[in-house]
């Protein structure tokens, strides 16, 4: 467990930067510190479309969504998630939107 | 990193097979980290218990996969691993190296990581043990740049294929396994790295039954090659082992006396389709009844070749136990051309098909043999646009619980039960 301390706010995160307790702590300063770290230029629209879909799918079926799903809801195909999110739709997409980390066989 | 006493692991360094504990402490020598892993591992020995930490997620942008993320849960013990992430790196099919490319390749494992590997992962990928999070983006930088290689495959993707050597040292393959792993590896690049399946999925390639990269069992996607025509016999070899001239096996029983070479009692007799038998001084072979099993090819090799009129098999769906059991891949196209001129087109578009369907319908972490089970080998195959034959069952359903699709049936499945009432009072 580590704690990250950003514009005078601090988060508890795990190992991988993952926020402990997700939406409780999740806010917008998280947002502009994981554009930091995750390699993303400027956050448009686009980006929080993204965030939305994931936030919207975990708090109504406790788990993140398929890859495919989330492609479905955006509109946004895998490539345009890659161009939006470098990490990808997980490590990227999923720790800016304050989801748990993905588990299983990574 | 200090030097950790290791009385449990030192116990490993007896005996004649090579000792991964003398090979790391060998390591340690120049990479200190490795004591950490030692002393880890000791308590491990000691405890009984892993302790590295749950999950992980880290990797390189642009990527979704191809390295694990790994952290100790004692890093005040051993900081050597407090991170200690695995690098998956993408091989050469067939395993061939130049001592130049490894050379390179161990370079920059000295440089950004602890030195030590594992050659190779069951999958096939050359595994780099043991980094921190900061090294990986400089490490893929000059793998990339420096040595042109790539990652493997990790998550819920297409995972790194991999192939037995074929062709390139084995007179049975029956089509060039190198090449089709390379060039389906590249064709299908996009899918190896950004993880977009519901599940985890894997190519292996085979150039004959004997199957040595374990597709059958270790893939989703198996291609074995095989034959169409009749087994090659040169007669006058076959007299050579009769004589015993020629070893049989090719003398992999040798450490062992068998007695002499009786080509009754070891092939014929053995043939799983009894479709052998000597005639005037000849070995005779009906061809029409071969399952082209190898047998009689494997113990005669000088004798016996597979046909000229080669091709594969294709077998879908093997996976590990979880989550509803053990599965070999099924039996689903019975033989393709596998052809260099074309690409492979076929092989792709059956790929495709597969992946157009899994993906649709797959549910959350399903392997496509767990789909096809779900949806029964019926609903497959036509998903697949593959007539049913024979050969797509060992034996044919013994219960009775036979669905029909309503167009198959004369009335269909609207029916008043008024009208059957007036024939049958209630």
């Amino acid at each position: 467990m580590a704690t990250i301390e950003h514009n005078g706010k601090s988060y508890e995160v795990d190992e991988d930067g993952f926020l402990l307790n997700g939406s409780e702590s999740w806010d917008d300063n998280w947002v502009s510190y994981v554009k930091g770290v995750e390699g993303i230029g400027d956050l448009t629209e686009e980006h929080k479309k993204v965030i939305d879909a994931l936030q919207e799918y975990y708090k109504k079926n406790g788990i993140a969504p398929m890859v495919r799903i989330l492609s479905k809801t955006t509109g946004f195909p895998l490539k345009r998630i890659y161009e939006l999110f470098p990490s990808g739709p997980g490590k990227g997409a999923c720790k800016m939107a304050g989801l748990p980390k993905p588990t299983g066989c990574v | 990193m200090a030097k950790h006493d290791t009385p449990l692991l030192d116990e490993l360094e007896k005996g004649p097979w090579p000792s991964f504990v003398t090979d790391m402490k060998r390591q340690a020598e120049t990479h200190p980290e490795c004591w950490d892993i030692l002393g880890q591992l000791e308590l491990s020995y000691k405890d009984k218990i892993t302790h590295w930490k749950h999950g992980g997620i880290v990797g390189v942008f642009g990527y979704g996969g191809g390295i694990v993320g790994r952290y100790s849960d004692v890093p005040h013990r051993f900081p050597g691993v407090e991170h200690f992430h695995t690098v998956r790196i993408a091989q050469p099919s067939g395993l061939y190296y130049s001592t130049k490319n490894l050379r390179g390749l161990m370079d920059l494992w000295d440089k950004y990581g602890s030195g030590m590997t594992n050659m190779h992962g069951s999958t096939g990928d050359m595994i780099f043990l043991g980094t921190r999070t900061e090294n990986l983006e400089p490490l893929f930088w000059d793998l990339t740049h420096n040595l042109e290689q790539d990652l493997g495959g990790s998550g819920s993707n297409l995972r790194t294929p991999s192939c037995c050597l074929g062709e390139s040292r084995c007179e049975w393959a029956c089509y060039d396994t190198q090449d089709v792993c390379h060039h389906l590896t590249m064709h299908y690049q996009d899918e190896i790295h950004r993880p977009a399946f519901p599940y985890k999925f894997k190519f292996k390639f085979s150039g004959c039954p004997n199957d040595c990269v374990a597709s059958i069992a270790r893939s989703d996607f198996a291609l074995i090659g095989t034959w169409k025509d009749d087994i090659r016999i040169n007669q006058a070899a076959v007299k050579e082992y009769i004589a015993g001239n020629y070893p049989s096996n090719a003398g992999a029983h040798a450490g062992r006396d068998w007695g002499k070479f009786d080509i009754k009692k070891e092939v014929i007799d053995l043939c799983p389709t009894g479709c052998m038998w000597m005639e005037g001084g000849e070995l005779k072979i009906d061809n029409a009844e071969c399952t082209r099993c190898m047998h009689c090819i494997n113990v005669m090799p000088r004798a016996l070749k597979p046909g000229k009129e080669k091709g594969a098999t294709i077998c879908i769906g093997a996976k590990a136990p979880i989550l509803d059991g053990a599965q070999f891949a099924t039996m689903v196209i019975p033989f393709i051309e596998v052809s260099k001129e074309n690409e492979y087109e076929n092989v792709i578009d059956v790929i495709e098909q597969v992946w157009d369907w899994w993906m649709e319908v797959g549910k959350n972490r399903e392997r496509v043999g767990e789909t096809m089970q779900r949806i029964g080998l019926p609903n497959f195959l036509r998903v697949m646009e593959i007539e049913a034959t024979p050969q797509h069952v060992r034996e044919p359903r013994s219960n009775p619980y036979v669905f029909w699709r309503e167009e198959e049936v004369e009335g269909g499945w609207e029916r008043d039960v008024v009208a059957f009432r007036k024939k049958h009072a209630a």
